[in-house]
Parts: C-alpha cells; sequence; structure tokens
C-alpha cells in the first residue's frame, strides 16, 4: 500500500477563500476537501448520517407527542430524585449532561496536545474522557433501572401516554449505544497514543495504514458529536 | 517540533468555550428548575440550545477553521431536516385532530 493516499494535512493552500474557495474547491477537476486528511473528511460525512438518524428518532418523538390525545408524563417529575429528603426535578440529567461537557473539554485539549506530541498528557485526557463517559453510561443505566422499577415500558407507563416510554428508550438508548462505542474506542486510541505508535508511523492491526495524530482529532470528532446529540436530546426530550 | 500540523489553538480557547458551556446548560436548567411556561421557556430552551451546539460545533470540532468547501458540504445538507420537520407537524397534527373527532378527547 502506498504511503501517498491523501493523508498529509501540511499541503499548502495558495486557493481562493471563502465564496471564491467553495466554487474552487468543488470544481470538476479536484479534490473537494482541501487540507483536511480523507479520515477527518469520512469522519464529518458519517456524522452527517448520523445526524439524520437522531433526528429521525426526535421527529418521531416529536410526531407521537404531538398527536396523542392523552397528557405526555412531566419529564421535570419523572426524572426528579429525592436527595436528602428533597425532591430535586431533573437533577440525574443535570450532572449527565455537566459531564458529558466536560469530557468534550477534556478531549478537545487531548487534540491539541496530540499536535504538540506530549504523549502523557494526551494519554491521560483521553482516559480522562472515556471515564467521563463510562460514568455518563453508568447514570443512564441507573436511571433506566429506576424508570422500569416504576414501569415504564416501551408499550405503558403508568405517568401518561404510552408513548413516552418507546421514545425515551429508543432515544437514550441509542445514545447510550454510542456513548458506550466511543469509550471503547477512546481507550483504544490512548493506548497508541501511549505506546507512542503515532510518532513511530506504526501500521494500525486493522487498516494497515500508518497511523497520526489526526486520529486522536477524528476520535475527538465522533465524541463532540455524541455531546452535540445530547444537547439536543436534553433540550427536546427532558426539558421540553 | 518541526513544524505546525493540524488544528493548533491555545488552551484557553477550550477552557473558555468549556465555561461557557456549563453557564448555557445551567441557565436552561434554571427555565425548567422556575417553572417558566409557554412561549418564553421554548424560546429560551431553543436559544441555549443553538447556542451549545454552535459552540461545539465551532470550536471543539474546529469548524469555524475548516474551509468552507467542508463547512457548506456538511451544514447544509441537515438543513433538509427542516422540511421533514415541517411534515411531523402537519402529520402530527392531523393524527391529533382525527383522534379527537373519532375516539373523543380522552383518547
Amino acid at each position: 500500500m502506498t504511503d501517498a493516499a491523501l493523508t498529509d494535512t501540511g499541503e499548502p493552500t495558495e486557493r481562493p477563500e471563502g465564496w471564491q474557495g467553495i466554487r474552487a474547491d468543488w470544481g470538476s477537476d479536484q479534490r473537494a476537501f482541501k487540507n483536511v486528511p480523507w479520515g477527518k473528511a469520512m469522519m464529518w460525512i458519517f456524522l452527517v448520517s448520523d445526524t439524520f438518524i437522531f433526528s429521525c428518532f426526535l421527529i418521531s418523538y416529536m410526531t407521537v407527542r404531538t398527536s396523542t390525545t392523552v397528557q405526555w408524563p412531566i419529564p421535570s417529575e419523572v426524572f426528579a430524585l429525592t436527595i436528602a429528603g428533597n425532591s430535586i426535578p431533573l437533577i440525574l440529567i443535570a450532572i449527565m449532561t455537566f459531564i458529558l461537557i466536560s469530557s468534550s473539554g477534556t478531549m478537545a485539549m487531548a487534540v491539541n496536545f496530540g499536535y504538540r506530541r506530549d504523549r502523557l498528557k494526551t494519554t491521560v485526557l483521553i482516559l480522562a474522557t472515556a471515564a467521563f463517559g463510562a460514568s455518563f453510561v453508568g447514570m443512564q443505566a441507573f436511571e433506566w433501572t429506576k424508570l422500569i422499577h416504576e414501569g415504564v415500558r416501551p408499550w405503558g407507563n403508568p405517568f401518561g401516554a404510552a408513548q413516552f416510554g418507546s421514545s425515551f428508550f429508543m432515544i437514550t438508548g441509542f445514545h447510550g449505544f454510542h456513548v458506550s462505542i466511543g469509550v471503547i474506542f477512546l481507550v483504544l486510541v490512548a493506548r497508541k497514543v501511549w505506546r507512542g505508535d503515532f510518532d513511530r508511523n506504526t501500521r494500525g492491526f486493522f487498516t494497515s495504514r500508518k497511523g497520526s495524530y489526526e486520529v486522536v482529532e477524528i476520535m475527538g470528532l465522533y465524541w463532540h458529536f455524541v455531546d452535540l446529540v445530547w444537547v439536543f436530546i436534553f433540550a427536546f426530550f427532558y426539558l421540553w | 517540533m518541526a513544524h505546525a500540523e493540524g488544528q493548533q489553538h491555545p488552551i484557553s480557547t477550550y477552557l473558555w468555550i468549556w465555561g461557557l458551556l456549563f453557564v448555557l446548560s445551567t441557565a436552561s436548567y434554571l427555565v425548567d428548575f422556575f417553572h417558566v411556561q409557554s412561549y418564553l421557556r421554548w424560546s429560551l430552551i431553543i436559544t441555549f440550545m443553538l447556542l451549545k451546539a454552535g459552540l461545539i460545533v465551532a470550536v471543539f470540532m474546529h469548524m469555524m477553521w475548516e474551509r468552507m468547501a467542508l463547512l457548506y458540504a456538511i451544514i447544509v445538507p441537515p438543513l433538509l431536516l427542516l422540511v421533514f420537520i415541517a411534515i411531523g407537524v402537519l402529520e402530527g397534527d392531523n393524527t391529533f385532530i382525527s383522534r379527537v373527532i373519532f375516539f373523543g378527547a380522552g383518547g
């Protein structure tokens, strides 16, 4: 396999910027994504497709919620937790939100330290991101357990409209699945960074390609996307 | 380090955005906590949501530093979702009205 497979980012871009740049880059004789490694462009395109998947879930949720004649359960009360005798609305969801945002923060810094070739800080920050992600999934498991004990099922629940359960399990389940996959890949990337694979140009066991610190940024794109989806779920499912 | 590669920005940029996201999340939580209702609630929730989403995509995902060719290829297609949302609203309202007419408001 040749190594010239369009992975260089150092390519000089003496090309028009802005609107002129769109016309120039998308011209028929051009490679559309200049100065972006193929892996990053592909990750972005995957994320666009994933955007449509999550949008399908949220739009279906909107449709069933507007079409039901039964009272929709009040999320603020359903997701309240009793702490020290006080019922605090949505507290677990708020904590989960802060955790996911924090994991995005550590991930963004990991990408930065990766490009500076600071292996220790990059590894620690990626592992911190994974730890935040794992605790997020743990809290989600707790939340699911609590709701299932209270009798929430995909086909009905004691609080109101039956569609609440199916929307809840489908949307948060699919998001939690994304977070879980993300945690696994974060650990794998952290291992590669720690071993110095990206400094020694070790070939990956699956793709046989030479990795670089762009891999950390591509991993970061996925992780930020998971956080991004949660922003929308938090707004539309929990706060609406 | 021989030369700068990839996306290089000061760490303080990320810390600032991190802080802003915390503030915006707290604000949207407080909307619920203080039981703000109706149009004020929905507009606040959507405003905070879009600000958070914008900050994540623009800074954490480095979109504001990418070339326009990539930015538009990624940002424009999801705008089609607005059509999808409009169809969903029409469909949902129609089903609701049919249910009220044929099954009564108790559903």
